[in-house]
């Protein structure tokens, strides 16, 4: 039942035939399309995905970003399509930093407005000629892009009220202990690192 | 004004409306600018319900992340957990035992049918009429009994798991739920003997919030919202995932894609999937729940008291969890407010790497501005009420 490349190679070779500059690379993984595309001309790739009668992906799913911080571009913005009328979904990636401001969707599809302000908040992407780019999901006045990476998962301010006060204050995060990320990596499968008295070994047991 | 005067033929103004409103079905705020009593446009904040469910995964292994999801949509906990199964699934290549895909659509309908029925009653209830509630009310807590007797708790199940589900079910829970099912359709016809031909219910629904195809393209709609509307799309037909394709069952369609539509395509999605859990229950046979890798399902206890293998599995397991090969996959299922997605991105870790939960009631609020204007003020609650808003999913 899951697709595989073969059933997408019309598609593709459509798609590439028509923007062969603005989409860089295709792959097929798991029975999904995904397309790599030039952040600067994501608006013809989804205005063709749109439009066009073979691809017709009406329905923008879902806006997201993805952070890779030891990459160049560390941002993926992810987009995934649906066409009702032919039943098919479609993956669309770009890549772009912090500074880099990817051209907004919201054109061609009103709902990219939420999806574009979220992936701001949570990430810090710009959107250029975005109408209303502002926070979505965090506190009025918060601070920092909490989906990165190197964002703490604890964050920094904390909230309480205050009864001497009446009113609720904003106070930086204390913990009483630190916050404990264990790392459950067994020796036997999946560790990088040498373990001290291990070079000694002759040949380490394939199977784990 | 300047001075302070008010003028009398000055008629805009702003409302706020909410947080804290009975009408918003949660922490929802509104910006609401008005002209007299007409709906110029709406600013929605929201986020006051936000836990941060996507960070908090990146932080977790698979299995410690699968209760987040009951919290997202509380009021079908299964079906959003089947989305997260269902992907890594997926990225693993799992198989699961046929008797554990029968009981996961079982239980999927019985979230479906929990959903509707409160959303069909707070949505009578927010244009008036106080009593269908509370016999909504007395059947979900029926269901909720059901969701107890699986898995050990109400509304937070953590029932399905990667490989199947956690337990399985009892002979007699089976047969109770058989019985319910006999039941309840007569139990939702006093409901529309009294709603759905009643005429301030029409009064307050006909011709409101009316879906055309152009706004469901455009503003990433699904579910109920397409299908009032006319447009028979249903992941469950489309797309079929588990044992869908093997049910009969049909999907209901509405004419003019306003709120009343809405309201009957969940009646009538009710009676369906009722009679979908029938058609699972007959189709249930003996078998395991969980399937037999045990490097990504737990052992079952009994085994584990006699083999030391399984104890160390275990063990791992719940410490440690399994291992996702690297890549990328989006499942989603056809959850009772529309299209719950996730898209998990794996780096072979035991964590994942990222991942980006698609809610429905999402772009279904954000175009409440597009859906409001022009509307009376007292329109914009029972359009909210039809869009079957949680904030548990939509805030994260």
């Amino acid at each position: 039942m899951m697709n595989t490349t073969e059933d997408f190679e019309d598609l593709i070779a459509h798609i590439t035939g028509a923007l062969p500059d603005a989409v860089k690379s295709t792959s097929v993984s798991l029975g999904e399309l995904t397309l790599h595309a030039e952040r600067d001309q994501i608006d013809d790739v989804l205005k063709f995905l749109r439009d066009d009668s073979q691809c017709l992906f009406e329905t923008l799913i879902d806006i997201c970003g993805v952070d890779y911080p030891e990459r160049t571009n560390r941002f993926e913005v992810v987009y995934h399509f649906l066409s009702m009328r032919m039943n098919q979904r479609v993956r669309v990636k770009i890549e772009t930093d912090e500074e880099t401001p990817v051209p907004t969707s919201v054109e061609l599809f009103p709902c990219a407005d939420w999806f574009e302000r979220e992936a701001f908040d949570m990430y810090g992407i710009r959107f250029a000629g975005h109408p209303d780019l502002r926070r979505l999901l965090t506190d009025y006045g918060f601070e920092g892009h909490p989906l990165r990476k190197d964002f703490p998962l604890t964050g920094h301010v904390e909230v309480r009220y205050d009864d001497l006060e009446k009113r609720v204050v904003y106070e930086p995060v204390e913990l009483v202990q630190e916050y404990r990320n264990f790392d459950f990596l067994s020796p036997w499968e999946g560790m990088t690192s040498v373990i001290p008295g291990d070079e000694k070994a002759e040949e380490a047991p394939s199977d784990g | 004004m300047a001075d302070g005067a008010h003028d009398e033929n000055e008629r805009k103004f702003t409302l706020n409306f909410g947080p804290q409103h009975p009408a918003a079905h949660g922490v929802l705020r509104m910006i609401m600018d008005l002209d007299g009593e007409i709906v110029e446009r709406i600013d929605s904040h929201i986020g006051l319900l936000h836990r941060g469910t996507e960070k908090l995964l990146e932080y977790k292994t698979y299995l410690q992340g699968l209760p987040y999801f009951d919290r997202l949509d509380y009021v079908s906990p299964m079906n959003q957990e089947h989305a997260w199964c269902l992907a890594i699934e997926r990225l693993v290549g799992l198989e699961i035992p046929p008797r554990a895909r029968v009981i996961r659509v079982l239980y999927s309908e019985i979230g479906r049918i929990l959903n509707h029925l409160l959303n069909v009653g707070t949505q009578i209830l927010d244009v008036g009429a106080l009593t269908p509630i509370t016999w909504t009310f007395e059947e979900r807590e029926k269901l909720m009994v059901f969701y107890e007797r699986a898995c050990g708790s109400r509304m937070h199940s953590a029932y399905f798991r990667p490989g199947g589900v956690h337990q399985d079910l009892p002979q007699d829970l089976i047969d109770d739920i058989w019985t319910w099912c006999e039941e309840f359709p007569g139990k939702l016809r006093t409901v529309e003997k009294l709603i759905t031909e009643n005429r301030i219910f029409k009064q307050r629904n006909v011709d409101i919030g009316v879906v055309d195809q152009r706004t469901i393209m455009d503003w990433g709609f699904s579910g109920v919202m397409v299908r009032g509307s006319g447009l028979a799309w249903d992941l469950r037909r489309s797309q079929p995932y588990e044992i869908y394709s093997d049910l009969d069952f049909k999907i209901p369609v509405g004419q003019h894609g306003d709120n009343y539509d809405r309201y009957v395509c969940r009646m009538d999605e009710m009676y369906e999937s009722c009679s979908i859990m029938k058609q699972c229950i007959e189709m249930l046979e003996p078998g395991e729940v969980l399937a037999a890798n045990s490097k990504v399902a737990p052992p079952r206890r009994a085994e584990m008291k006699r083999s030391m293998e399984a104890l160390i599995h275990h063990f791992k397991l719940y410490t440690e969890g399994f291992h996702v090969p690297e890549g990328e996959v989006y499942a989603a299922v056809e959850a009772p407010k529309g299209e719950f997605g996730v898209y998990l991105v794996s780096d072979g870790g035991n964590r994942p790497y990222r991942v980006k939960l698609r809610a429905p009631g999402f772009p279904h609020l954000s175009a409440m501005d597009h859906l409001c204007k022009g509307h009376m003020l007292a329109d914009a609650s029972a359009i909210l009420g039809s869009l079957d808003i949680v904030f548990g999913e939509i805030d994260r």
